[in-house]
Protein backbone atom coordinates (compact mmCIF):
# COMPACT_ATOMS: atom_id res chain seq x y z
CA UNK A 1 0.00 0.00 0.00
CA UNK A 2 3.08 2.04 0.98
CA UNK A 3 4.18 2.36 -3.18
CA UNK A 4 0.26 4.15 -3.52
CA UNK A 5 1.13 7.90 -4.63
CA UNK A 6 -1.25 9.60 -1.79
CA UNK A 7 -3.07 11.88 -3.93
CA UNK A 8 -3.79 9.49 -6.54
CA UNK A 9 -5.48 7.24 -3.60
CA UNK A 10 -7.96 10.34 -2.54
CA UNK A 11 -8.16 10.93 -6.12
CA UNK A 12 -9.68 7.72 -6.98
CA UNK A 13 -11.88 7.30 -3.15
CA UNK A 14 -13.65 10.31 -2.99
CA UNK A 15 -14.29 9.85 -6.82
CA UNK A 16 -15.73 6.41 -6.41
CA UNK A 17 -17.97 7.26 -3.43
CA UNK A 18 -19.52 10.51 -4.58
CA UNK A 19 -20.08 8.66 -8.15
CA UNK A 20 -21.06 4.97 -6.37
CA UNK A 21 -23.99 7.30 -4.28
CA UNK A 22 -25.57 7.73 -7.99
CA UNK A 23 -26.24 3.78 -7.82
CA UNK A 24 -28.91 4.71 -5.47
CA UNK A 25 -30.87 6.68 -8.35
CA UNK A 26 -30.36 4.11 -10.71
CA UNK A 27 -31.67 1.27 -8.30
CA UNK A 28 -34.87 2.93 -8.01
CA UNK A 29 -35.41 4.30 -11.66
CA UNK A 30 -34.88 0.41 -12.66
CA UNK A 31 -37.04 -0.54 -10.04
CA UNK A 32 -39.91 2.15 -10.93
CA UNK A 33 -39.09 0.92 -15.44
CA UNK A 34 -40.59 -2.10 -13.39
CA UNK A 35 -37.04 -4.19 -13.70
CA UNK A 36 -36.80 -6.79 -10.70
CA UNK A 37 -34.21 -6.44 -7.55
CA UNK A 38 -32.13 -9.27 -9.09
CA UNK A 39 -32.36 -7.63 -13.41
CA UNK A 40 -31.29 -4.06 -11.52
CA UNK A 41 -27.97 -5.32 -9.64
CA UNK A 42 -27.26 -7.34 -12.71
CA UNK A 43 -27.50 -3.98 -15.27
CA UNK A 44 -25.08 -2.63 -12.08
CA UNK A 45 -22.94 -5.53 -12.39
CA UNK A 46 -22.55 -5.78 -16.54
CA UNK A 47 -23.73 -3.22 -17.81
CA UNK A 48 -21.53 -0.82 -15.62
CA UNK A 49 -21.66 2.12 -17.39
CA UNK A 50 -24.39 4.77 -15.30
CA UNK A 51 -25.63 6.68 -18.20
CA UNK A 52 -26.08 4.06 -20.43
CA UNK A 53 -27.82 2.05 -17.40
CA UNK A 54 -30.25 4.71 -17.45
CA UNK A 55 -31.43 5.59 -20.38
CA UNK A 56 -32.24 1.40 -20.86
CA UNK A 57 -34.52 1.50 -18.35
CA UNK A 58 -35.31 5.19 -19.25
CA UNK A 59 -36.93 3.96 -22.25
CA UNK A 60 -38.59 1.03 -20.84
CA UNK A 61 -40.19 3.26 -18.48
CA UNK A 62 -41.18 5.70 -21.35
CA UNK A 63 -43.24 2.45 -23.04
CA UNK A 64 -40.30 1.84 -25.75
CA UNK A 65 -39.74 -0.95 -27.41
CA UNK A 66 -37.02 -3.60 -26.19
CA UNK A 67 -34.44 -2.81 -29.25
CA UNK A 68 -34.71 1.22 -28.86
CA UNK A 69 -33.66 0.79 -24.70
CA UNK A 70 -30.40 -1.20 -25.95
CA UNK A 71 -30.17 1.11 -29.10
CA UNK A 72 -29.92 4.06 -26.91
CA UNK A 73 -27.58 2.41 -24.17
CA UNK A 74 -25.53 1.32 -26.39
CA UNK A 75 -25.28 5.16 -28.25
CA UNK A 76 -24.66 6.54 -25.07
CA UNK A 77 -21.70 4.12 -24.20
CA UNK A 78 -19.87 5.06 -27.32
CA UNK A 79 -17.44 7.33 -25.79
CA UNK A 80 -16.69 4.67 -23.54
CA UNK A 81 -14.62 3.26 -26.70
CA UNK A 82 -13.14 6.34 -27.24
CA UNK A 83 -11.37 6.30 -23.42
CA UNK A 84 -10.41 2.42 -23.50
CA UNK A 85 -8.68 4.02 -27.01
CA UNK A 86 -6.67 6.80 -24.56
CA UNK A 87 -6.42 3.79 -22.08
CA UNK A 88 -5.26 0.77 -23.69
CA UNK A 89 -1.39 1.95 -24.70
CA UNK A 90 -1.26 3.39 -20.50
CA UNK A 91 -2.40 0.18 -19.07
CA UNK A 92 -0.67 -2.32 -21.89
CA UNK A 93 -2.40 -5.44 -19.87
CA UNK A 94 -3.61 -8.37 -21.76
CA UNK A 95 -5.68 -11.57 -21.40
CA UNK A 96 -8.34 -11.36 -18.18
CA UNK A 97 -6.73 -8.54 -16.79
CA UNK A 98 -7.63 -6.60 -20.64
CA UNK A 99 -11.06 -7.71 -20.01
CA UNK A 100 -11.13 -6.46 -16.56
CA UNK A 101 -9.85 -2.82 -17.72
CA UNK A 102 -12.48 -2.88 -20.78
CA UNK A 103 -15.04 -3.38 -17.88
CA UNK A 104 -13.83 -0.78 -15.72
CA UNK A 105 -13.09 1.66 -18.78
CA UNK A 106 -15.73 4.41 -17.57
CA UNK A 107 -15.85 8.05 -17.76
CA UNK A 108 -14.24 8.38 -13.86
CA UNK A 109 -11.73 5.80 -13.95
CA UNK A 110 -10.57 7.23 -17.32
CA UNK A 111 -11.16 10.95 -16.03
CA UNK A 112 -8.60 10.37 -13.10
CA UNK A 113 -5.81 8.74 -14.56
CA UNK A 114 -6.13 11.65 -16.67
CA UNK A 115 -5.76 13.85 -13.87
CA UNK A 116 -2.96 12.01 -13.35
CA UNK A 117 -1.20 12.94 -16.25
CA UNK A 118 1.78 15.49 -14.10
CA UNK A 119 2.00 12.60 -11.34
CA UNK A 120 3.51 10.28 -14.14
CA UNK A 121 2.52 6.96 -15.88
CA UNK A 122 2.49 4.76 -12.22
CA UNK A 123 -0.04 7.08 -10.82
CA UNK A 124 -2.21 7.15 -13.78
CA UNK A 125 -2.13 3.16 -13.78
CA UNK A 126 -3.12 3.33 -10.24
CA UNK A 127 -5.77 5.82 -10.81
CA UNK A 128 -7.78 4.04 -12.94
CA UNK A 129 -7.73 0.70 -11.52
CA UNK A 130 -8.54 1.89 -8.05
CA UNK A 131 -11.14 4.34 -9.32
CA UNK A 132 -12.68 1.81 -11.90
CA UNK A 133 -12.56 -0.63 -8.98
CA UNK A 134 -13.77 1.41 -6.64
CA UNK A 135 -16.75 2.80 -8.34
CA UNK A 136 -17.65 -0.96 -9.40
CA UNK A 137 -17.60 -1.95 -5.66
CA UNK A 138 -19.55 1.05 -4.55
CA UNK A 139 -22.01 1.49 -7.88
CA UNK A 140 -23.33 -1.99 -7.25
CA UNK A 141 -23.82 -1.95 -3.04
CA UNK A 142 -25.54 1.06 -3.82
CA UNK A 143 -27.65 0.10 -6.72
CA UNK A 144 -29.14 -2.36 -4.58
CA UNK A 145 -29.89 -0.40 -1.52
CA UNK A 146 -31.83 1.80 -4.11
CA UNK A 147 -33.68 -0.79 -5.74
CA UNK A 148 -34.52 -2.45 -2.62
CA UNK A 149 -35.88 1.10 -1.12
CA UNK A 150 -37.75 1.94 -3.96
CA UNK A 151 -39.32 -1.88 -3.65
CA UNK A 152 -40.57 -0.94 -0.24
CA UNK A 153 -41.73 2.44 -1.27
CA UNK A 154 -44.28 0.56 -3.00
CA UNK A 155 -46.28 3.13 -6.42
CA UNK A 156 -43.52 5.50 -7.72
CA UNK A 157 -45.81 8.39 -8.68
CA UNK A 158 -47.00 8.37 -4.74
CA UNK A 159 -43.66 8.61 -3.67
CA UNK A 160 -42.48 10.89 -6.29
CA UNK A 161 -40.25 8.10 -8.33
CA UNK A 162 -41.52 9.12 -11.76
CA UNK A 163 -40.23 12.71 -11.33
CA UNK A 164 -36.69 11.42 -9.67
CA UNK A 165 -35.54 9.86 -12.51
CA UNK A 166 -35.95 12.70 -15.09
CA UNK A 167 -34.16 14.61 -12.64
CA UNK A 168 -31.86 12.56 -12.05
CA UNK A 169 -31.04 12.55 -15.51
CA UNK A 170 -30.91 16.41 -15.59
CA UNK A 171 -28.40 15.97 -12.47
CA UNK A 172 -25.76 14.16 -14.83
CA UNK A 173 -26.57 16.12 -18.21
CA UNK A 174 -25.93 19.51 -15.64
CA UNK A 175 -22.19 19.23 -15.38
CA UNK A 176 -21.46 18.54 -18.70
CA UNK A 177 -23.34 22.18 -19.77
CA UNK A 178 -20.34 24.14 -19.73
CA UNK A 179 -20.35 26.23 -22.40
CA UNK A 180 -23.13 28.27 -24.00
CA UNK A 181 -23.45 26.19 -27.48
CA UNK A 182 -23.31 22.65 -25.36
CA UNK A 183 -26.50 24.63 -23.25
CA UNK A 184 -27.42 25.62 -27.11
CA UNK A 185 -27.45 21.53 -28.28
CA UNK A 186 -28.90 20.75 -24.68
CA UNK A 187 -32.11 22.59 -25.37
CA UNK A 188 -32.46 22.18 -29.31
CA UNK A 189 -32.76 18.13 -28.87
CA UNK A 190 -35.34 18.82 -25.84
CA UNK A 191 -37.57 20.66 -28.03
CA UNK A 192 -36.80 18.74 -30.95
CA UNK A 193 -37.64 15.59 -29.09
CA UNK A 194 -41.07 17.04 -28.03
CA UNK A 195 -41.65 17.71 -31.40
CA UNK A 196 -41.35 14.56 -32.72
CA UNK A 197 -43.27 13.01 -29.80
CA UNK A 198 -46.73 12.62 -31.31
CA UNK A 199 -45.34 10.88 -33.99
CA UNK A 200 -42.89 8.40 -33.07
CA UNK A 201 -43.28 5.30 -31.55
CA UNK A 202 -42.40 5.80 -27.45
CA UNK A 203 -38.67 5.72 -26.77
CA UNK A 204 -37.72 6.47 -30.82
CA UNK A 205 -37.31 10.55 -30.17
CA UNK A 206 -34.52 9.51 -27.77
CA UNK A 207 -32.65 7.83 -30.08
CA UNK A 208 -33.43 10.55 -32.71
CA UNK A 209 -32.10 12.97 -30.11
CA UNK A 210 -28.75 11.96 -31.36
CA UNK A 211 -29.61 13.45 -34.97
CA UNK A 212 -28.96 16.94 -32.63
CA UNK A 213 -25.75 15.53 -31.72
CA UNK A 214 -24.74 15.13 -35.26
CA UNK A 215 -26.12 18.33 -36.77
CA UNK A 216 -24.45 20.01 -33.98
CA UNK A 217 -20.88 18.46 -34.25
CA UNK A 218 -20.44 18.51 -37.72
CA UNK A 219 -19.02 21.70 -38.16
CA UNK A 220 -16.08 22.83 -35.59
CA UNK A 221 -18.21 26.28 -33.93
CA UNK B 1 -38.06 -8.41 -22.72
CA UNK B 2 -36.67 -6.80 -19.59
CA UNK B 3 -34.47 -9.62 -19.95
CA UNK B 4 -33.62 -8.99 -23.59
CA UNK B 5 -33.46 -5.27 -22.78
CA UNK B 6 -30.51 -6.15 -19.56
CA UNK B 7 -28.63 -8.42 -21.74
CA UNK B 8 -28.74 -7.24 -24.78
CA UNK B 9 -27.59 -3.55 -23.38
CA UNK B 10 -24.79 -5.64 -21.11
CA UNK B 11 -23.53 -7.34 -24.32
CA UNK B 12 -23.66 -4.32 -26.32
CA UNK B 13 -21.66 -1.61 -24.17
CA UNK B 14 -19.18 -3.68 -22.89
CA UNK B 15 -18.41 -5.34 -27.14
CA UNK B 16 -17.71 -1.11 -27.21
CA UNK B 17 -15.41 -1.16 -24.03
CA UNK B 18 -13.44 -4.00 -25.44
CA UNK B 19 -13.51 -2.51 -29.13
CA UNK B 20 -11.51 0.36 -27.65
CA UNK B 21 -8.76 -1.33 -26.06
CA UNK B 22 -8.33 -3.20 -29.29
CA UNK B 23 -8.40 -0.74 -32.14
CA UNK B 24 -5.37 1.66 -32.69
CA UNK B 25 -5.77 5.63 -31.22
CA UNK B 26 -5.64 6.85 -34.61
CA UNK B 27 -9.00 5.79 -35.70
CA UNK B 28 -11.54 7.87 -33.71
CA UNK B 29 -9.57 10.51 -33.62
CA UNK B 30 -11.02 12.14 -36.41
CA UNK B 31 -12.33 15.64 -34.83
CA UNK B 32 -15.76 15.52 -36.66
CA UNK B 33 -15.91 11.98 -34.66
CA UNK B 34 -15.14 13.25 -31.79
CA UNK B 35 -16.80 16.41 -31.89
CA UNK B 36 -20.08 14.49 -32.25
CA UNK B 37 -18.98 12.01 -29.53
CA UNK B 38 -18.67 14.36 -27.07
CA UNK B 39 -22.23 16.10 -27.72
CA UNK B 40 -24.22 12.83 -27.71
CA UNK B 41 -24.22 12.24 -23.85
CA UNK B 42 -26.03 15.90 -23.75
CA UNK B 43 -28.65 15.10 -26.56
CA UNK B 44 -29.72 11.92 -25.53
CA UNK B 45 -29.91 12.98 -21.46
CA UNK B 46 -32.18 16.05 -22.73
CA UNK B 47 -34.25 13.87 -24.71
CA UNK B 48 -34.57 11.39 -21.78
CA UNK B 49 -35.06 14.40 -19.16
CA UNK B 50 -38.75 15.44 -21.75
CA UNK B 51 -39.20 12.04 -22.55
CA UNK B 52 -39.78 11.20 -18.30
CA UNK B 53 -40.78 14.34 -17.52
CA UNK B 54 -43.03 15.78 -20.07
CA UNK B 55 -44.10 12.50 -22.20
CA UNK B 56 -46.58 9.93 -21.52
CA UNK B 57 -46.43 7.24 -24.36
CA UNK B 58 -47.01 9.54 -27.48
CA UNK B 59 -48.29 12.60 -25.94
CA UNK B 60 -47.44 15.57 -24.10
CA UNK B 61 -48.59 15.37 -20.71
CA UNK B 62 -48.21 18.11 -18.11
CA UNK B 63 -48.69 16.82 -14.48
CA UNK B 64 -46.95 16.19 -10.83
CA UNK B 65 -43.58 14.89 -12.91
CA UNK B 66 -42.57 18.90 -14.15
CA UNK B 67 -43.26 20.32 -10.41
CA UNK B 68 -40.37 17.25 -9.26
CA UNK B 69 -38.03 18.77 -12.68
CA UNK B 70 -38.83 21.99 -11.93
CA UNK B 71 -37.68 21.91 -8.25
CA UNK B 72 -34.84 19.73 -9.30
CA UNK B 73 -33.72 22.68 -11.78
CA UNK B 74 -34.06 25.16 -9.12
CA UNK B 75 -31.89 23.15 -6.37
CA UNK B 76 -29.14 22.50 -9.13
CA UNK B 77 -29.36 26.50 -9.83
CA UNK B 78 -28.99 26.71 -6.02
CA UNK B 79 -25.59 24.16 -6.34
CA UNK B 80 -27.06 21.19 -4.72
CA UNK B 81 -25.47 18.01 -4.52
CA UNK B 82 -27.27 15.13 -6.62
CA UNK B 83 -28.92 13.71 -4.00
CA UNK B 84 -30.71 16.58 -3.01
CA UNK B 85 -31.73 17.55 -6.44
CA UNK B 86 -33.63 13.80 -6.65
CA UNK B 87 -34.84 13.84 -3.19
CA UNK B 88 -36.52 17.19 -3.79
CA UNK B 89 -37.74 16.63 -7.11
CA UNK B 90 -39.17 13.43 -5.38
CA UNK B 91 -40.90 15.26 -2.30
CA UNK B 92 -42.28 18.17 -4.83
CA UNK B 93 -44.08 15.57 -7.17
CA UNK B 94 -45.25 13.53 -4.69
CA UNK B 95 -46.67 16.44 -3.30
CA UNK B 96 -48.05 17.70 -6.39
CA UNK B 97 -49.66 14.24 -6.90
CA UNK B 98 -51.27 14.04 -3.83
CA UNK B 99 -52.70 17.63 -3.63
CA UNK B 100 -54.04 17.02 -7.32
Amino acid sequence: MAKFPRDTFRDSLSVSLTVGAYGVAFGAASIAAHFSVLQTCLFSLLTFTGASQFAAVGVVAAGGAGLSAVAAATLLSTRNALYGMQMSPLLKVRGLKKIAAAHVTIDESTGVALAQTPRGTEAMRTGFWLTGLGVFIFWNIFTLLGALGAKALGDPASFGLDAAVPAAYLGLLWPRLQTNFLRLVAVASMIFALAITSWLPAGLPIIMSVLMAIAFGWREV
Amino acid sequence: MMWAVLLGTSVFCFAIKLLGHYIPETWLSHPRLQRINALIPISLLSALIVAQGLVIKTHIVIDHRLAGVGVALAALLAKMPFPVVVVSAAVASALAYHLH
